[in-house]
């Protein structure tokens, strides 16, 4: 149970942890949607695992959603509309790289801060995966912040609805069911989401949410 | 006993629904009002009974679950239902005559009988839950009452500085009631009677049960709204607002402070009285300038309410120094006054309203003259005039008597701040007194005597038989609790047993019906005896004078100093008999500021006078809250229109504040 799985678990969080920072620079959206499917594809890995070492077989099934869905589907059906949108070639203006990767870190020291003392009673995987997930949470949050693309947006969003699923994982005995009303909520928003893209699309010729601002009168 | 009580309330339900249903029928005046009269001689019977009797409990299954609605009819709320059932049976009586001209009855007569069930069941309430929820309903349904002619100007500005007012006034309560509740959570009020609060429990509970039921009392700073909302519901709802809701807010007040807490600390007493001798003066000042009649009663409200806490803040002071027969003479005193006020204010109310439906203005400067066309209506209000004016051998100069004499027990109390506040009390009541009396020669001798001063005040007609019967009552009720003091006395005795646990002396044995408020070799007063001697000595000054006099009748033209057009405009008018009063106190309490406007001289336009005058505590509390809440939400208005981003920032922030909180706060 310790050694090797404890470690293996840790460094799968680790590495979402480390595609979520991945996804804060990346100024292509092709880039950012690749980098998301290796997110949820790390994901998947990272709850596979905690099937395995939890002996917990529906947590299988959620893995394949993670695979099936997150990294597959969505990102191939985010590319199709970033393609009919004709934005592939844009490239976002992100910011200030740096200072969004320092606060990516304080995000994750503070996620550390709170969460370890909290959780000091709980499984020890549990503990500091909730901790990484919470991480994943906040920076797929600062992703939606620093964004200004209706669709990196949604990127970050599901990021940090893949952080959730990390710790819902982490988490023993937590029924399927939340796993899959999660998984069929991000679907149905991302339909949501891709519908409305193009509603915005037609509307104002920009999926650029400052243009939609100044159609309503406020200051970008 | 008690069970007839939420079988009242359930009928008062049932009534506003009929009214709901029958509003544009002429039956549904008479089924609403007609009921609600025989349910207020019920609660009255139901009331007076309770007194005497045993205290009683029920539970019923409703309200919120597993936990029932908790009743409990003691002697407190035994007076005061009966005090409601008075009130209500009369104003009922009266709306069955006035009832007839209102212009949309469907805004009045399904709210009307649904707000005396609130009142009904504040008073029985047992429980936190049923006593809030009693509280704001009973507040809901009056505001809708406040807007019902939300067509008249200003009835809407009304409206709403009441709702303010009221929500304001249950969240103190709600607060009031979470002190006492402590860690425990002790919702009933059986539980927070065996509790021992501490100290700075007891402090938090008075402070928010003295804002939250003074407030809905009109109780000085917290009056604003009254002089507002009182006037502008119809007569017989204003009626009930001003002489039966107020007192629902101090038996809250009462409730919380003597019965629940078992009471206070002697700095509370203190606070409590000052604020009433100042809510006095301030009350009756403002009377004695106002010219709409309604507002004027409603001003005095606020004097009446003043003596009444007076009254309550002495029994507090000898409770909370253990001389429990100053605190039964005071607390009697107090609820006496309440009982006298609910009698005579509701009696002016009526007046008012017969007044204002005779001539169609609220203006005393447009009356006069009116005692020669409404008869019957001015000798009933100049019997309400001398009973709020606290003439002997009426019924407010025996309650205010009994208050002045728990003021000159204060050599008892030990401590200097009391010793001090009190005799100040005392000034102010005696003050307010006089100015009451002033307030009132003017009110009654501008509106009813002299010479019609417009066409409507000369066309005016006396009301019809049902207003006319409900002021009889009441000013026969006036004269008689004046000149049997010694009764009301004795039937509050079980209350002042409960609250303070002591009595005053039994009254109804002593010869000739004196009234004696802690011995007879003190002080002692007679109002019967009083009575027969004005009346034996005006008798015989009248037949002196008919039988030295002639017997002849002769009209003459009045003195018309030297005018020869004898305009009724040359009156001496409600303003002319207020200014000495504004001169004196208007300068430096209301700023009060004449300004004349004189044109020069082959200029055409008229020469103006205008006053100007503004309320010390609206100015000094309530105009900068107004400004400070405007300013904070006009900047908060910018939240409304910003971008995605920022709203996604702003949920981002938040949630990093609160962990990082979390994390320090570990």
């Amino acid at each position: 149970m310790h050694g090797i799985s404890f470690d293996i678990a840790h460094m799968l969080a680790g590495f979402l942890v480390l595609a979520s920072f991945s996804m804060l620079y990346q100024v292509r959206l092709y880039a950012l949607l690749n980098v998301l499917a290796l997110h949820a594809f790390v994901l998947a890995l990272s709850v596979a695992w905690q099937a395995h070492i939890q002996d917990a077989p529906h947590l299988y099934i959620t893995a394949l959603i993670a695979l099936g869905f997150k990294a597959i589907l969505i990102p191939w059906a985010l590319r199709k509309i970033v393609f009919r949108l004709g934005i592939h070639r844009e490239i976002e203006a992100v910011g200030g790289i740096g200072p969004t990767m320092l606060a990516g870190m304080a995000l994750v020291a503070l996620s550390l801060e709170v969460m370890l003392p909290v959780t000091a009673l709980a499984d020890p995987v549990a503990r500091e995966d909730i901790a990484l997930a919470l991480s994943v949470v906040l920076i797929g949050l600062l992703t939606m912040v620093t964004r200004r693309n209706a669709v990196s947006q949604v990127v970050g969003f599901l990021s940090l609805e893949n952080g959730i699923i990390l710790a819902a994982a982490g988490a023993r005995g937590m029924p399927l069911v939340v796993e899959i009303s999660v998984a069929f909520s991000v679907l149905v928003a991302c339909i949501v989401v891709g519908i409305f893209l193009f509603r915005i699309r037609e509307r104002f010729d920009s999926v650029d949410v400052g243009v939609m601002d100044t159609f309503r009168g406020g200051q970008g | 006993m008690i069970a007839i009580v939420p079988g009242c309330i359930a009928i008062l339900v049932a009534l506003g629904v009929a009214g709901a249903i029958l509003a544009r029928a002429p039956v549904g005046r008479w089924i609403v009002y007609g009921g609600c009269l025989l349910v207020g001689s019920t609660s009255l019977v139901a009331g007076l009974i309770a007194i005497g009797g045993p205290t009683e409990h029920l539970v019923l299954p409703l309200g919120v679950p597993w936990i029932g609605m908790h009743l409990r009819l003691d002697s407190l709320s035994g007076f005061f239902l009966a005090l409601l059932g008075l009130g209500a049976a009369g104003a009922s009586l009266f709306a069955i005559g006035y009832g007839r001209h209102d212009q949309e009855p469907q805004r009045i007569l399904p709210f009307y009988p649904l707000f005396l069930a609130g009142m009904h069941l504040v008073l029985l309430a047992d429980d936190t839950f049923t006593f809030l929820f009693a509280w704001e309903f009973m507040s809901a349904t009056s505001w809708a009452l406040v807007v019902a002619q939300h067509k008249d100007e200003g009835n809407a500005h009304a409206a709403f500085v009441y709702l303010v007012m009221a929500v304001f006034s249950g969240l103190a309560m709600l607060l009031a009631f979470g002190m006492l509740a402590g860690a425990a959570g002790a919702y009933t009020f059986d539980a927070m009677r065996a509790a021992h609060p501490t100290a700075g429990v007891v402090a938090a509970a008075f402070a928010f049960a003295l804002i939250g039921a003074g407030s809905k009392a009109g109780l000085v700073p917290l009056h604003v709204w009254l002089p507002l909302a009182h006037p502008a519901a119809p007569s017989p709802v204003s009626a009930l607002m001003s002489g039966v809701m107020t007192k629902i807010a101090i038996y809250g007040f009462v409730r919380v402070v003597f019965d629940l807490l078992g009471g206070v600390p002697w700095w509370a007493a203190t606070i409590v009285a000052i604020l009433g001798g100042i809510g006095a003066v301030l009350g009756v000042l403002h009377a004695t300038m106002e010219r709409d009649l309604k507002r004027l009663l409603a001003y005095s409200t606020v004097e009446n309410i003043g003596i009444v806490f007076v009254g309550l803040g002495l029994a507090m002071a000898f409770q909370a120094n253990g001389f429990p027969t100053g605190a039964a003479l005071a607390l009697t005193a107090a609820l006496f006054h309440a009982l006298n006020h609910t009698l005579f204010k509701s009696l002016l109310f009526f007046g008012a309203g017969a007044v204002l439906h005779a001539t169609g203005t609220r203006d005393i400067e447009n009356l006069g003259g009116l005692i020669k066309r409404m008869p019957v209506t001015a000798a009933t209000v100049l019997v309400g005039c001398f009973a709020i004016s606290a003439l002997p051998p009426m019924n407010g100069f025996a309650s205010e008597w009994l208050i002045f004499q728990a003021i000159l027990l204060r050599p008892e109390l030990p401590q200097w701040g009391l010793k001090l506040a009190i005799p100040a009390d005392g000034a102010l009541l005696a003050l307010a007194a006089a100015l009451a009396a002033a307030c009132f020669v003017r009110a009654f001798g501008i509106a009813f005597l002299g010479r019609p001063r417009t066409p409507a005040a000369e066309q005016a007609h006396e009301t019809d038989i049902w207003s006319r019967a409900a002021m009889g009552i009441f000013a026969g009720l006036c004269l008689l609790t004046g000149l049997f003091p010694g009764a009301i006395i004795d039937l509050l005795a079980p209350v002042a047993q409960a609250m303070t646990g002591a009595r005053m002396p039994v009254q109804t044995g002593d010869p000739w019906l004196t009234t004696v408020p802690v011995a007879s070799s003190r002080s002692s007063y007679n109002g019967l005896l009083l009575f027969l001697f004005v009346a034996a000595s005006g008798g015989l000054a009248a037949m002196v004078v008919r039988r030295v006099g002639s017997a002849v009748l002769r009209r003459v033209p009045p003195w018309d100093c030297g005018f020869p057009d004898p305009s009724p405009m040359t009156q001496y008018t409600a303003a002319s008999m207020g200014q000495p009063i504004e001169r004196v106190y208007g300068t430096a309490i209301f700023r009060a500021r004449s300004t004349v406007d004189m044109p020069a001289p082959g200029d055409m336009r008229p020469a103006r006078l205008t006053r100007t005058r503004s309320d010390p505590v609206w100015d000094a509390v309530y105009a900068p809250l107004g400004r400070c809440v405007t300013f904070v939400s006009s900047h908060l208005n910018v939240l409304q229109f910003l971008t995605i981003r920022r709203y996604l920032g702003f949920v981002f922030g938040a949630l990093i504040v609160l962990l990082a909180a979390l994390a320090l706060w570990q």
